[in-house]
């Protein structure tokens, strides 16, 4: 694995591999007072963030740190890209100053294939190892293979399972990523939204479309909540938020319409009240904060397979 | 990304070709592992009164099944079972550099952890060391044991580092380009240790990797 931009790369196998990887991590690392390994001792880790962002950030950092590498923070304000700094002339700065690995965050679609494209084109051809760590409305690969840590650790498998993705599929990354790796690993995936909010091109995805989410919860493994993006919207979507409630929110009456053994996830951030009830968020169901929890080992197991191996030949 | 490799000593578990030679038949195995639980009763003073005292990590992949089975053999001889788990040291490596991607394999240490006990390192196959140079340095991390130990199935020398096992089952002289595949039934199929010579006797053809 050279670098990590879609979950439509990952075979079965390849993501797999991954899982069990975060598994082992978190399993060398339980309750040992010294969280800290020394495998990319030496590796230097650059988190480019042009969009806020709090558990993604913060969790690469600590996975990078847990394993020992060199963990630098860039993110849009306070840098030179304040100043007019093209991306392109950020990333060929970061990988002169000897960035091993560059983990970005872009509100443009495609930001993180272009980064590994002038990668593969500067200097010896080996640019840095870009994660792609959200790019616009695009995709999210780690978010998507910690929700899958998550769904294994609760539901012992994902093969076979049904799980429902309700909201704002239109402007979510998480959405397509999950869609895209549920489906590899050989999960049922229905998607849950208003007509307003799902995507150009839905029907080619590997996923069932739904619009009632009273009629699916019964038969679900798994539902993923998902934030209304507000600022990415240009236009009403739906009337109001209160409407979007009753109609796509998970509250407690809707929880209790779940199979016993059906499990909540959340991206976060969390909107209370809009797409989750407070009541269902803080629940046992959910596994809101096994997710977060689970997101560093994940991370650590993309940083671990991009960064510990002997570089691979480019074929 | 990683592709499938062969670890340390994975081979076909099939029947030895010719060019095997077969070190340690079944019954054999038994027998050493009988030997070192033996020794290892005898060297730590072991009471079933302090048997959690004693822990055995075995070094995935064929260290793990071999601490169980010594953890048993043990239990069987003195009344009362050791602490068994195993230790992944794949992240404490000094190779990884070297080659493709290694898989982690599984760790589990024991409830009471390895704080002031006699840790055990069981292993297969000591050849260079450095595999339980990683091992220690894994062991650091988890906590300080009282003493460390090491017990192996087969020492086939060729050291690269200052390191030497306390209970060893086999000492067997090798040439570096021989491999020392030991074998056992809950990862193979079957007990053996075989001796491999290199196919063809093809000069030069990478074989056995670092232990």
């Amino acid at each position: 694995m050279r670098h990590l931009l879609s979950t439509g790369d990952l075979d079965a196998a390849t993501a797999t591999l991954l899982l069990d990887t975060a598994d082992r991590l978190k399993q060398a690392l339980l309750g040992r007072e010294v969280r800290k390994l020394p495998t990319l001792r030496g590796r230097t880790l650059v988190t480019l963030f042009y969009e806020d962002s709090t558990r993604t950030r913060v969790s690469f950092e600590i996975a990078g740190k847990w394993m020992s590498a060199d963990t630098v923070n860039v993110s849009a304000k306070g840098s030179s890209v304040s100043k007019g700094e093209s991306l392109r002339d950020t990333a060929a700065t970061l990988a002169a100053a000897g960035a091993d690995c560059v983990v970005i965050r872009h509100p443009a679609s495609g930001a993180a294939h272009r980064l590994a494209a002038w990668g593969a084109r500067s200097g010896d051809g080996s640019g840095p190892a870009v994660v792609n760590a959200g790019d616009g409305t695009h995709e999210h690969p780690t978010q998507a293979l910690l929700d899958a840590a998550t769904l294994r650790d609760r539901l012992g498998s994902i093969s076979g399972r049904r799980i429902g993705i309700v909201g704002d599929v239109t402007h979510s990354r998480v959405a397509r990523s999950n869609v895209l790796l549920l489906a590899t690993l050989g999960a049922e995936v229905v998607l849950v939204a208003p007509p307003t909010l799902l995507p150009v091109g839905v029907a080619d995805w590997p996923c069932r479309v739904g619009h009632h989410l009273d009629a699916e919860l019964p038969g679900l493994d798994a539902v993923m909540m998902l934030r209304v993006q507000a600022e990415r919207m240009h236009g009403g979507f739906f009337p109001s938020v209160r409407e979007y409630a009753i109609g796509y929110g998970l509250s407690e009456r809707r929880l209790a319409m779940l199979p016993e053994h059906a499990v909540v996830l959340h991206p976060g951030p969390m909107v209370r009240g809009m797409e989750i009830s407070p009541a269902v968020a803080d629940s046992p169901r959910a596994a809101i904060l096994e997710q977060v929890r689970n997101g560093v080992h994940v991370r650590m197991a993309v940083l671990y397979h991009l960064l510990a191996g002997a570089p691979e030949v480019q074929g | 990304m990683a592709s499938p490799r062969r670890a340390r000593g994975d081979q076909p578990a099939g029947a030895g070709s010719e060019k095997d030679t077969e070190l340690l038949t079944e019954s054999d195995v038994a027998r050493t592992i009988a030997r070192i639980a033996h020794q290892i009763i005898e060297k730590t003073a072991y009471e079933p009164a302090q048997a959690d005292e004693v822990v055995l990590l075995g070094l995935p992949t064929r260290g793990a099944p071999l601490a169980r089975r010594l953890g048993a053999a043990i239990a069987e001889f003195a009344g009362a079972p050791p602490g068994v788990g195993t230790l992944d040291a794949t992240l404490y490596r000094d190779d990884l550099r070297r080659r493709p991607t290694r898989s982690l394999e599984p760790t589990s240490i024991p409830d009471g952890g390895v704080d002031d006990k006699l840790v055990i390192l069981v292993d297969d196959v000591l050849f260079s060391g450095r595999t339980v140079r990683a091992a220690l340095d894994a062991l650091r991390d988890h906590g300080r044991p009282r003493a460390v130990q090491l017990a192996v199935l087969v020492d086939r020398g060729h050291r690269e580092l200052p390191i030497r096992a306390d209970y060893v089952g086999k000492n067997v002289p090798t040439a570096r380009g021989e491999q020392v595949a030991v074998l056992l039934s809950e990862v193979d199929g079957r007990d053996a240790v075989l001796l491999r010579r290199p196919a063809g006797e093809a000069a030069g053809k990478p074989t056995g990797d670092g232990a």
